[in-house]
């Protein structure tokens, strides 16, 4: 499978970006990444693009294909429109470290300080009620959280287009999940972050976080039930009896 | 409890210090060690050296993680599964385990480990396997097939019976990031996308590298007192840039990742290590594998499709729901396997500190299960076998001595720490410094403080 990519280049500090083409052979299961990784080994070695685990799950390759917020590795360079030019580009709403790596600070700044441990309980409430028993010593099943921290959904969001202070999806679907498993946590902070002016009041419920997620977040979703959250408090504030 | 609007909420893992006071940063004249390879190796050994007071700095020629690091299997060792043939390892994994848990809280699937039994030669295998456990201090235990198939209901029904260790399942990019930003918050200087393209040489003395910083497009020297080759399977490649021969091939696994989890624990076949035999869950996913072969070039890993359906069928006869999982992602990811000349096994970290710096030992030829056969590809295709353990090579005592300069590999993610400690003693040895290793007990920054400014 043969596939001409047009890969957008700028160095760091730069302002300016432009594309440059490269002409690439690829096996049949061949993913973006492969393709941008074999144009570094073969065509290009000053190709600048981050990646880490290949299989969706470090979220450090996300990247726009198309004009799309895509995982570069979870992408298969057979499912774009054959005959023309791939398009590359990084990440927007985010600042470029150079060619097609963008750096996670301001996504991290946002997405911090809610605090989300990168461990939950699995359910295991639905577990132990659907009979399953935990073995010696562990007392409870945890797994990651869904979030892989990639900021796809913030690349995508029209609010933080426009609003650069947003706190964008992922840290908000953060909240919602502390406040649904709190583990511990005092959830009062929580709620003031998320009640902030340029928190879940700004989403426009544009959806767009929603669909490109890689990671089943629902960022949409988690974002009206923390609106939901953040309401009830505040009038529950109002009369006196509120976090 | 109300806080004021942009308030930082608390992070759940606040630095702290069990038992000495914070560096202060490293004084201007201290010794500069320069790392080349952002892995876990390397990682782990900027945040041991700027423990014990020297500069540092990592050159990392793509993203933190991006070698093998980031892509491996993801399994926190309990030491079980080289509990027969690898002792050595066995016991460095036993320890490493209850050392990562407890600074790098928060990092782990926490759901331990069940080797289970399907066949009968698994089933006459429990008695080595136990003692192999018991002498390598890995606790473990019998599970009856009625219990672990109420821990697991997933797995393969045909069983007959389980044995649980404390295996655990890390993030292979998050666990390397926390010693990253430790590192850096102790003033080691961290340059990703920088890549070694030429060690500066005085004599038969390396000063330092010429680094290209792709992201800028320049090319640059830095100088340094040590330059540490931790470049995973490429060491061999770096090594070559100072004139210096370590002979190693790239021997890359297989990894296949499928829609579902399927199981919570690390389930493993109770057998002697082979290919294909670990299912570990993480996140959404379940990760199988793995497989080995050699390769010529560690940045060409190619994957064949037979091995592909080899691990999903062998990992199948454990959870059989893998069988019909959608496969999301595929991949390999290379292991350093390091020939005889001139490399030192390690045995423990403190024994091979020792024989290195008093000058002998990193000469030795290595014994042990990979010792003979080890270096040659072309008797050994599989290489599973081989000695994964971690080589430190101080390259003074090569035949053709090289000063300031130390080539360290293999060993396993579980191992970082350990591997940063014995490379460190090495280096605080031939810089004429004796500091102890202070990582046992610091725990860790989280993952997202490697992302602040
Ligand atoms: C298939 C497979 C599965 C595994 N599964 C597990 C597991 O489940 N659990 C476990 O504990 N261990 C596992 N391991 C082992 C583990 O992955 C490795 O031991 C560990 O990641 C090695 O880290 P490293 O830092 O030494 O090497 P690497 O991570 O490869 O780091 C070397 C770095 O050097 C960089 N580099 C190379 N050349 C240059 C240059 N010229 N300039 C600058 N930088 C350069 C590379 O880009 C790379 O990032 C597995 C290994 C394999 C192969
Ligand atoms: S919510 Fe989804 S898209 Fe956003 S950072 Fe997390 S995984 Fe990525
Ligand atoms: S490389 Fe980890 S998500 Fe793509």
């Amino acid at each position: 499978m043969s596939a001409r990519f047009r890969v957008s280049r700028s160095a760091r500090g730069e302002v300016e970006s432009h594309f440059d083409d490269f002409d690439v052979e690829l096996e049949s299961g061949a993913t973006v990444l492969d393709a941008l990784l074999q144009i570094k080994r073969r065509h290009d070695p000053s190709l600048v693009v981050r990646h880490s685990c290949m299989h969706a799950s470090c979220g450090t390759c996300g990247v726009r294909v198309n004009g799309r917020e895509v995982l570069a590795c979870d992408t298969k360079v057979a499912w774009l429109p054959a005959g023309k030019p791939i398009e590359v580009e990084p990440l927007a709403n985010q600042r470029l470290v150079a060619d097609l790596a963008t750096d996670m600070v301001d996504f991290y700044a946002r997405y911090e300080p809610v605090g989300m441990p990168l461990v939950r309980g699995a359910g295991v409430k639905a577990e132990v009620d659907a009979g399953i028993e935990l073995p010696e010593g562990v007392k409870s099943f945890g797994r990651f959280e869904n979030c892989i921290e990639c900021g796809l959904c913030l690349s995508a969001c029209p609010v933080a287009r426009t609003s650069g202070e947003f706190i964008g999806p992922a840290a908000l679907a953060a909240a919602a999940r502390v406040v649904a498993e709190p583990r511990g946590r005092e959830l009062a902070p929580v709620l003031a972050l998320a009640a902030e002016p340029d928190s879940v009041w700004r989403c426009r419920d544009a959806m767009a976080c929603t669909a490109v997620c890689p990671s089943a977040v629902d960022p949409a979703r988690a974002l009206s039930t923390l609106r939901r959250h953040v309401a009830a408090n505040g009038l529950k504030r109002f009369l006196g009896r509120g976090a | 409890m109300t806080v004021e609007p942009g308030a930082r909420v608390d992070a759940p893992e606040p630095l702290t210090r069990v038992d000495a006071p914070e560096p202060s940063a490293p004084e201007s004249g201290a010794p500069h060690v320069l790392i080349i390879g952002g892995g876990g190796t390397g990682g782990a050994l900027a945040h041991d050296l700027t423990l014990r007071g020297l500069r540092v700095t990592v050159v990392e020629r793509g993203e933190i993680t991006s070698g093998t690091t980031g892509r491996h299997h993801g399994l926190l060792h309990s030491g079980a599964r080289y509990a027969t043939t690898d002792r050595a390892s066995a016991v460095d994994c036993s320890a490493e385990n209850k050392i990562l848990r407890r600074i790098c809280p928060g990092s782990f699937e926490e759901n331990d480990g069940l080797y289970v039994a399907i066949t009968d030669e698994d089933a006459a295998y429990e008695k080595e396997f136990l003692d192999g456990c018991w002498q390598s201090a890995v606790p473990a235990k019998r599970v009856e097939r009625e219990a672990a198939l109420r821990m697991e209901p997933g797995l393969n029904a045909a069983m007959q019976f389980a044995v649980q260790v404390p295996d655990a399942t890390m993030d292979a990019m998050r666990v390397p990031l926390r010693f990253f930003a430790t590192a850096r918050r102790h003033g080691a200087e961290i340059k990703p996308f920088t890549e070694v393209i030429a060690l500066t040489m005085a004599g038969r003395t390396v000063g330092g590298v010429k680094v290209r910083d792709h992201a800028a497009g320049r090319d640059y020297e830095i100088g340094a007192d040590i330059v540490v080759n931790a470049a995973g399977p490429w060491v061999g490649k770096v090594a070559a840039l100072a004139g210096v021969n370590v002979p190693v091939v790239a021997s890359p696994g297989v990894m296949v990742a499928v829609r579902g989890r399927h199981c919570n624990m690390v389930v493993s076949r109770l057998h002697s290590p082979a290919d294909g035999d670990i299912v570990l869950p993480q996140r959404a996913l379940t990760v199988v594998g793995t497989s080995s072969w050699i390769a010529d070039d560690p940045d060409d890993l190619r994957v064949p499709a037979d091995h592909v359906e080899m691990v999903v069928r062998e990992s199948a006869a454990l959870v059989p729901a893998i069988a019909r999982a959608e496969i999301r992602a595929v991949w390999a990811a290379a292991r350093p396997l390091i020939g005889e000349v001139g490399g030192k096994k390690r045995r423990s970290p403190r024994r091979v500190a020792r024989a290195d710096a008093a000058g002998h030992g990193a000469g030795e030829a290595a014994t042990g299960p990979g010792a003979g056969s080890g270096a040659g590809p072309a008797t050994e295709p599989a290489g599973r076998n081989l000695a994964r353990e971690m080589r430190c090579f101080d390259h003074a005592t090569d035949a053709a001595p090289i000063e300031g300069f130390v080539t360290v590999a293999g060993g396993k993610a579980t191992t970082l720490r350990a591997m940063a400690e014995a490379t460190a003693d090495v280096i605080c040895a031939k810089l004429g410094l004796v500091r102890p290793c202070q990582t046992v007990d610091y725990v860790l920054l989280p993952h997202t403080a490697w992302y602040s400014e």
